[in-house]
């Protein structure tokens, strides 16, 4: 008994295989936050006006809040005077195509498998790439152009459409929503915008990769997506990071806007680097994002964790207008000392709204998952319905799982469903695919696979098999 | 096929298998029969190389090659199948890609190509015409909300389709129903070959009727204290183990 434990122990001893550091000039900002920091993060990005007043409201607000700690993670106090707010890749001079992508900078994420030119492009995914601060290339702008889309980088959306974005900035996630969102707001310096006009089904997947590079720098991206009335996008994102043995800062916002019969699928595969296997360094990943649905629009969050030495992550729907649908399919990971607090918000306001909920959480090593899920029901949501399903899946002894559901029903007509289950990963089903000639490592792959199956169907294809084999990574060790 | 010299083993420090002796040939069906708590279980699981037993000495030899240092997924490639008394469930996992893995698994250490989706599906086919098996089976996941009968037959399935050396049937007939017993019998000896080999062990002899084995042993007390030809097991049938017992070990008390 005890060697098969240990062989499940040794095989999620894994390396993280996106450590490498980037040599590429940057642009930073000493370490520190005030309000001269904020200013000149509004300067350095030639933000209009209106900008400046935001984020200095924002950050007023932060110095009166205090960071949350009833998450089911631990960590030492952080000092949010020794993050650096903005680094920015040095450009070499203006950039006029993406061929003048600095070659540094093209090779780090051709490196990560992401192609940044049009021709030797994945099928049909538009990139916007994003390292450390700043945007440094989105594809495939023109084409999408044609049919009225908008794909850029949050900076140049502030610029060239600064009505659209006055609009709809903070209605979701509003500046003051928490102390993570308020300290993104003063300080995000770029991130991704993305508009899609009435009626019109973006024809690709838009896509935007994070990267973070410069050591001792914080990540602060903000995501915009708003879908006219009956138009539809699918959009993906993915995160790595340097391997460094301090704890990086990742805090960031997406807001989603689902206008009346509109549907935006947001599929997240996030690898930030994990620590090591002591719990050295790591990404502190403090996201909150949020969608709000109009009449018969849909908003679907799926979402593939296997990164971050902390995660905290709430991806939520309001389903405001009546018939509003709201789905959170999750695959989250924690292995070594990693510590993932997730989960999702449905907050029915509309009449005949309904929500799914599938977390998947898996537990290796020292790992400690809890999946903390909210249920609202308001007394205008008529005949709102949800499903939830919160499994865990545990590898070894010493991992934990947690399951947090906050139900609450303020309208008679709802039925609200939640299952739980927690398994584990035998010595003898293990034992039963040796015998058949496989090896540990595939029959825990497998496994994971399998248990993970309901949530990778909800992935675009070219990313399903992506977060796969990701996972087989992820879990990888030294099983010979 | 396999011999085993002076094996001995057993489960947290506490002695099985003592000093035991089996020599398969090739081409031959061996059934190991005995009461409960004989060892015969225990056998099966170390010659498949579960981890939870300790082998303390001995030697067992398949094909030439020494077993016990290779690792469970090397001796399944080699050519060896447990078919197990308690086939374990694998939510998930669909049985069609799980079998499909072993078999590809299996024909890569024979240095045969690996088969595609079509040609496994073919064989599929084939196979589970030739044991009356339900094909809708292979759609669910392993072994999931198999009845006792569809696990057994299930076993048997997949022995037919990785067609190995030596197959080692730990209580295969254990809770099944005459005619299940029947199929999964017919399937062992429509499976059975002059280049393969057997070992069957079961309690009772009623499986015997349908396979006919060439060499019968009685295990007991860890080591095989009888052997003899397939009218051996009648006997055991008529009479009991008692008696090989009392001839065994005259002193002990019988439990």
């Amino acid at each position: 008994m005890q060697s098969t434990t240990d062989t499940i122990e040794n095989f999620v001893n894994s390396e993280y295989k996106y450590g490498f550091v980037s040599d590429i000039e940057t642009d930073s900002f000493a370490p520190g936050l005030n309000e001269e920091i904020v200013r000149r993060i509004w300067e350095r990005k030639g933000e209009p006006e209106f900008m400046l007043e935001w984020r200095l409201k924002a950050y007023r607000h932060w110095l009166t809040m205090t960071e949350p700690h009833w998450p089911n993670v631990h960590y030492p106090p952080i000092d949010y005077q020794a993050y650096i707010y903005y680094a920015a890749a040095k450009p070499k001079k203006k950039l006029t195509s993406l061929d003048e992508v600095d070659p540094e900078t093209r090779q780090m994420f051709e490196k990560l498998g992401i192609s940044l030119n049009e021709q030797k492009r994945l099928s049909g995914v538009a990139v916007d790439a994003i390292l450390d601060s700043a945007s440094v290339a989105t594809t495939f702008k023109e084409e999408l152009g044609r049919q009225g889309i908008i794909f850029c980088s949050f900076n140049e959306a502030v610029k060239t459409h600064p009505d659209l974005v006055r609009k709809y900035l903070g209605t979701v996630v509003p500046a003051n929503d928490n102390f993570f969102a308020a300290l993104n707001a003063a300080v995000f310096s770029d991130g991704s915008f993305c508009y899609v006009p009435k009626g019109v089904r973006c024809p690709m997947e838009l896509s935007t990769y994070f990267r973070i590079n410069t050591a001792g720098a914080g990540q602060f991206e903000r995501t915009l997506l708003v879908a006219d009335e009956g138009s539809s996008v699918s959009y993906l994102e993915g995160c790595t990071a340097p391997m460094r043995d301090t704890n990086q800062l990742h805090a960031a916002v997406v807001e989603l806007i689902a206008l009346d019969n509109a549907s935006i699928k947001y599929s997240t595969v996030q690898n930030w680097y994990p620590g090591d296997k002591d719990g050295k360094g790591g990404i502190y990943n403090f996201v909150t994002k949020r969608g709000s649905a109009g009449r018969k629009a849909k908003i679907s969050w799926t979402q593939v964790e296997t990164g971050s030495a902390i995660t905290w992550k709430y991806p939520g729907v309001i389903l405001k207008g009546d018939d509003s649908v709201g789905e959170f399919y999750s695959v989250a990971l924690t292995n070594h000392r990693q510590q993932a607090d997730t989960g999702t918000k449905m907050i029915h306001v509309g009449k005949n709204t309904t929500s799914t909920i599938v977390s998947k959480g898996i537990s290796a090593g020292h790992g400690n998952n809890s999946y903390r899920g909210q249920v609202k029901v308001l007394k205008s949501a008529t005949n709102a319905r949800n499903y939830s399903q919160c499994d865990s899946l545990l590898l070894g002894s010493q991992c934990g799982a947690h399951t947090f559901p906050y139900v609450e029903v303020r309208n008679s007509s709802a039925i609200v469903e939640h299952e739980a289950s927690t398994s584990k990963i035998g010595e003898d089903q293990i034992f039963y695919c040796n015998q058949r000639g496989i090896s540990t490592q595939d029959a825990i792959n497998m496994i994971v696979n399998g248990y993970c199956k309901e949530v990778f169907n909800h992935l675009p294809m070219e990313f399903a098999v992506e977060a796969q084999k990701l996972l087989g990574v992820s879990l990888e060790g030294s099983v010979g | 096929m396999l011999e085993i010299h002076n094996l001995c083993a057993g489960v947290n420090g506490k002695p099985i298998l003592k000093d035991l002796n089996l020599r398969v040939k090739t081409g031959e069906i061996h059934a190991i029969m005995g009461p409960n708590g004989s060892g015969k279980s225990t056998l099966a699981q170390v010659l498949a190389g579960r981890s939870d037993y300790t082998v303390t000495g001995g030697s067992v030899l398949f094909n030439g090659v020494s077993l016990l240092e290779m690792k469970p997924e090397d001796r399944a490639r080699a050519g060896i199948f447990l078919a197990f008394q308690y086939p374990v469930e694998i939510p998930g996992v669909n049985s069609t890609v799980f079998l499909k893995a072993a078999l590809n698994e299996c024909r890569k250490a024979r240095g045969e190509q690996e088969l595609d989706a079509m040609e496994f599906l073919a064989l599929v086919k084939q196979k589970s015409k030739l044991l009356e098996l339900d094909p809708s089976l292979l759609n669910r996941s392993v072994n999931e909300g198999f009845s006792g009968g569809e696990k057994k037959r299930n076993e048997v399935f997949q022995m037919a389709v990785l067609e190995p050396k030596l197959a080692i049937l730990d209580e295969t007939d254990s809770g099944l129903d005459i005619d299940a017993l029947k199929i999964v019998a017919e399937g062992v000896n429509k499976l059975h070959r002059p280049d393969n080999s057997a070992v069957v062990i079961t309690h009772y002899q009623r499986l015997l009727d349908y396979i006919v084995p060439d060499v019968v042993h009685v295990l007991a007390q860890g080591r095989i204290v009888k052997t003899g030809g397939k009218e051996l097991a009648l006997e055991l049938e008529k009479r009991g183990y008692d008696w090989v017992l009392e001839k065994v070990n005259p002193n002990a008390s019988h439990d």
